[in-house]
C-alpha cells in the first residue's frame, strides 16, 4: 500500500509539473554553464568532429559565438548531433537551446513548429550532384533518373515541385541519414544525388573519387540557413540574433579577430558602441558590456569564420557570392548596432 | 438440543461484495472507485498540460494536417500517389507499404521457419548441421545489420541499368531493381476470373467429395489429376473463347531507367528477405520446441502402421505439435511486423519512413503522428493474434481437446 501511493505521488507530480518556464533560456543556460547546441551529424564546412571529437564548421562558429558571448569561453557547449528527423522535436522538448543545423528558413517552419529563425548563416539554393560518365550538362536532361535525397527536408519538395514543373518523371529514394544517402548514390543505386550546393560540395569530398562527380549549374530553390529558437523567450530570441549580426558588424567594420584588441581602444565612435566603450547596448540584450569582443576574440568575424570553414581556407573552397558583404555584391546585411 | 436447518444467509449481497471488493469487502470497492477517478483525472491532467505548453509555444496541433499537401513523393506505392495528394494519402500509401512487407516476410519465414525446425531434427547429419549453424548465425546478429547486408550486398553485386542482366530481353535485373512486363488486362480477364473460381471451387467440392467417400465407403479416389485438369482447363477454355485475359507491356531501357513493365525495387527484396530469414531462424527453434514436445511414442506408433518419416510427421506428430508452436509463432509474426519499421535506414517507404519520418518533419506534430503511428501497429498486432487465436481455436476443436 505504502509503495503503491508512493508511485502514485511520482507519477502525479510528472503529470502536473508544467514545462520550465520557456521565457528563461538564459537563465537555465547560465545555471547549466553549459550551451547546449543542435548541430548535423557530420557534414563538413558546416558541423563536423573531427577525429578527436572537436566540432568545427560554421554552425558551430556560430554557436560558440554565443556561448562566449554569455560565458566567456568558447568551449563551454555541450553538441547534440541531430538527424533531420529529430532536429525539430529536439528543440522543441526543450533538449536543445538552439539549432544551429544548416536548416532552411520557411513559413511553415517559423509558424506550426513553434520555433523561430534569428537570421541567415548562409544564403544557399538547392542543387543536383550526378556522375561526370553520365555526360549530362543541365538538370532539364534528368528524365526518368532516379534520384537519392535525404528525408524529411525541403529537399524532397523543392525536388517534386521541379520534375512536376518540368514535366519529368523520376524516381525518389529517400533515406533517414546523409550518409546512406551519399552511399546509396556512390553504389550506384540512383543517378543524382540533390541537395543544398553547400551540402554538396561537402559530400562530395568525402566520396572515393570526387574529381568524377559535377554539380550541375541549376539552382533550383531558396534555401535561406540560418539558427532556430523556441518561440516564447524573446530576450534569448534577440541575444542569438544579435550575436550573429555582430558578427556580419564586425566584418563591415573591418574587426577581426588579429585585431580586436587595438580596436577596442579606438575612438570611433561606432567602435566604441559595439566595444560598450560607450553606452550599455550588451547589458540591454542581457549580456556583459563587453559581449562584442568576446565573439570576435573567440570565433572572428563573418567573413574570417566563412572563410575558415568554407571558403578560400578550407578544403570546400565555396566562393563567397551571395554570403559576401551588402556593400561588396552579396546580400549579407546586419542591422547597425547601436 | 436439536439443530435446526437454517436457510443460508442471503447469498447474492455476499457474492457482489466479494466480487467488487475482494476480501476486504465495501472498503475495497471504495479503495477501487478513489483509484479510478485518480487516474481517469490524472489522464485528464496530461493530456491538458501537454495542450497547454504546445499553445504556449505556438506549435500547432489537431489532425487538421492530414488534408494538407504532402509535397513529396515515394519510390513504390501500391495505390496511385502523387505529391500534389493529401497527408492522408501518404499515410495509407506507407500503411500498404507495410502490410506488404509483412504478409510476404511472415509467409516465407513460415516456410523457411519450418524447412529450418525440421531439418534440425532431421536424422541427416550434414542436414541437422547446417539447419543449426543458420540458426545460431542469425539468430545471434542484429536484424538492422542484417538487413543492411542484404541491401548492400545485394546492390553492390548488381550492375547498372545500362548494363542489366537480362532474360529472353523481357526480365531486367539491375540495382535499380527487377523490371518484369506489366500485365494490362484485356477484354478476357473477367470471364478468365470466373474460370479460375469456378475451377477452385469445383477443385474443393471434388475433395470434399472424395473424403467423404473415403471416410464413409472406404472408397480411395485419386483426385489430383481431375484437379489439375480442372485448375488449367477451365482457364484455358476460357481463354480460346473469349480472348486472352492480359497483354504484356515489356519494358524498354530509356535514357536513365526503365520505361513500363513493374519494377520490384531493391529495398523491397533486401528488406522482405532480411526479416525473412532473420525471423525464421526464430520460428524454426519453435518449431523444434514444438515437435519434441510430442511423445516419442507418436513416432513410433506412426512407424508400426507402416507410414514413412515424412508422413508421420505431417499427419501425426505435426497437428500435435501446432498447439504449442501457435502462442510463440504469433510472437514471432509481430515481431516481424514491427521489425519491418527498420525499413528507413534503407529507404523504403514504409509506415514509418514516410508517416512518423517524413511527414513528422515537415509538420513538427510529433504527438498526434507518433500517436496514430503507435495505434496503427497496436491494431496490426491485435488483429494479427485475433486471427491466430481463432486458429488455434479451430485446431483445438479438430483435435478435440
Amino acid at each position: 500500500m505504502k509503495r503503491v501511493s508512493l508511485l502514485f505521488t511520482l507519477a502525479a507530480a510528472a503529470a502536473f509539473s508544467a514545462q520550465a518556464a520557456s521565457a528563461e533560456t538564459l537563465k537555465t543556460v547560465k545555471d547549466r554553464g553549459l550551451l547546449s547546441c543542435g548541430v548535423s551529424q557530420g557534414l563538413p564546412g558546416f558541423s563536423s568532429p573531427d577525429d578527436k571529437g572537436n566540432w568545427t564548421g560554421l554552425d558551430v562558429d556560430v554557436c560558440r559565438a554565443i556561448a562566449a558571448a554569455i560565458f566567456d569561453d568558447p568551449s563551454k557547449i555541450k553538441f547534440v548531433p541531430l538527424s533531420a528527423k529529430d532536429r525539430f522535436t529536439a528543440l522543441q522538448s526543450g533538449e536543445i537551446d538552439v539549432l544551429s543545423r544548416n536548416t532552411t528558413w520557411t513559413l511553415s517552419r517559423d509558424t506550426s513548429l513553434g520555433a523561430n529563425f534569428t537570421g541567415v548563416t548562409y544564403y544557399d539554393g538547392q542543387g543536383f550532384l550526378v556522375k561526370k560518365s553520365l555526360k549530362v550538362n543541365s538538370a532539364l536532361e534528368l528524365n526518368s533518373a532516379s534520384v537519392c535525397v535525404q528525408t524529411g527536408t525541403t529537399t524532397e519538395q523543392n525536388l517534386a515541385d521541379y520534375f512536376k514543373g518540368n514535366n519529368m518523371k523520376y524516381e525518389v529514394i529517400a533515406f533517414a541519414g546523409a550518409d546512406e544517402t551519399v552511399k546509396a548514390y556512390e553504389s550506384g543505386r540512383c543517378d543524382v544525388f540533390t541537395s543544398d550546393v553547400s551540402q554538396l560540395y561537402a559530400e562530395r569530398l568525402k566520396l572515393a573519387n570526387p574529381a568524377d562527380h559535377v554539380v550541375l549549374p541549376e539552382v533550383i530553390s531558396k534555401e535561406p540557413l540560418g539558427p532556430m529558437v523556441r518561440h516564447g523567450d524573446d530576450q534569448w530570441f534577440d541575444i542569438v540574433k544579435w550575436v550573429l549580426f555582430a558578427m556580419v558588424d564586425a566584418e563591415e567594420m573591418g574587426v577581426t579577430q588579429k585585431n580586436v584588441d587595438e580596436m577596442a581602444k579606438s575612438d570611433k565612435p561606432d567602435l566604441k558602441r559595439a566595444f560598450g566603450t560607450d553606452g550599455n547596448l550588451g547589458e540591454q540584450l542581457g549580456l556583459t558590456k563587453d559581449w562584442f569582443y568576446r565573439i570576435i576574440k573567440a570565433v572572428g568575424n563573418y567573413g574570417e569564420a566563412y572563410d575558415r570553414n568554407v571558403g578560400s581556407g578550407s578544403k570546400l573552397q565555396i566562393a563567397r557570392g551571395l554570403n559576401q558583404l551588402w556593400n561588396k555584391g552579396g546580400i549579407q546585411y546586419a542591422p547597425p548596432i547601436r | 438440543m436439536s439443530i435446526e436447518a437454517r436457510s443460508p444467509p442471503p447469498q447474492f449481497v455476499f457474492r457482489l461484495k466479494r466480487a467488487l471488493g475482494g476480501r476486504s469487502g465495501w472498503s475495497g470497492v471504495a479503495l477501487q472507485i478513489v483509484f479510478v477517478i485518480a487516474l481517469v483525472w490524472m489522464g485528464y491532467e496530461i493530456v491538458a498540460n501537454a495542450r497547454a505548453n504546445l499553445e504556449a509555444q505556438r506549435i500547432t496541433s489537431g489532425f487538421g494536417f492530414l488534408n494538407n499537401t504532402a509535397g513529396f513523393d515515394v519510390s513504390q506505392s501500391l495505390i496511385p500517389y502523387s505529391g500534389s495528394d493529401t497527408y492522408t494519402r501518404v499515410f495509407l500509401v506507407g500503411l500498404l507499404n507495410t502490410f506488404l512487407v509483412s504478409i510476404i516476410g511472415i509467409f516465407f519465414a513460415t516456410v523457411i521457419g519450418f524447412a529450418v525446425g525440421l531439418g534440425r531434427l532431421s536424422p541427416n547429419w550434414l542436414l541437422s548441421r547446417v539447419a543449426g549453424a543458420y540458426v545460431e548465425l542469425v539468430r545471434n546478429l542484429p536484424v538492422l545489420f542484417q538487413i543492411l547486408f542484404w541491401y548492400l550486398a545485394v546492390l553492390a553485386a548488381l550492375p547498372g541499368p545500362r548494363q542489366s542482366i537480362a532474360l529472353f530481353n523481357s526480365f531486367f535485373l539491375s540495382n535499380r531493381g527487377l523490371v518484369i512486363p506489366r500485365a494490362i488486362p484485356e477484354p478476357g480477364w473477367e470471364p478468365f476470373l470466373v474460370a479460375v473460381v469456378v475451377a477452385v471451387a469445383a477443385a474443393l467440392a471434388l475433395r470434399a467429395y472424395a473424403r467423404r467417400q473415403l471416410f464413409e465407403k472406404g472408397r480411395a479416389i485419386t483426385i489430383w489429376p481431375y484437379v489439375i485438369g480442372l485448375l488449367i482447363g477451365l482457364p484455358f477454355v476460357s481463354g480460346l473463347i473469349f480472348g486472352a485475359p492480359v497483354a504484356f507491356e515489356v519494358p524498354q531501357l530509356k535514357g536513365f531507367n526503365f520505361a513500363g513493365g513493374t519494377r520490384v525495387i531493391p529495398e523491397f527484396v533486401a528488406l522482405t528477405v532480411g526479416l525473412s530469414t532473420y525471423t525464421a531462424a526464430f520460428i524454426g527453434e519453435v518449431v523444434r520446441a514444438g515437435i519434441q514436445s510430442v511423445h516419442k511414442g507418436q513416432m513410433e506408433a506412426g512407424a508400426s502402421l507402416g507410414l514413412s518419416r515424412g508422413a508421420t510427421l505431417r499427419l501425426i506428430v505435426v497437428p500435435q505439435a501446432m498447439r504449442v508452436i501457435l502462442p510463440p509463432l504469433t510472437n514471432q509474426y509481430l515481431n516481424l511486423t514491427k521489425n519491418s519499421s527498420l525499413a528507413v535506414a534503407i529507404g523504403y517507404p514504409d509506415l514509418v519512413s514516410v508517416f512518423a519520418g517524413t511527414t513528422l518533419s515537415q509538420t513538427g506534430q510529433a504527438i498526434e503522428i507518433i500517436a496514430i503511428t503507435m495505434g496503427v501497429y497496436l491494431l496490426l498486432s491485435l488483429v494479427t493474434s485475433a486471427i491466430m487465436s481463432f486458429y488455434s481455436w479451430r485446431l483445438s476443436r479438430s483435435l478435440a481437446q
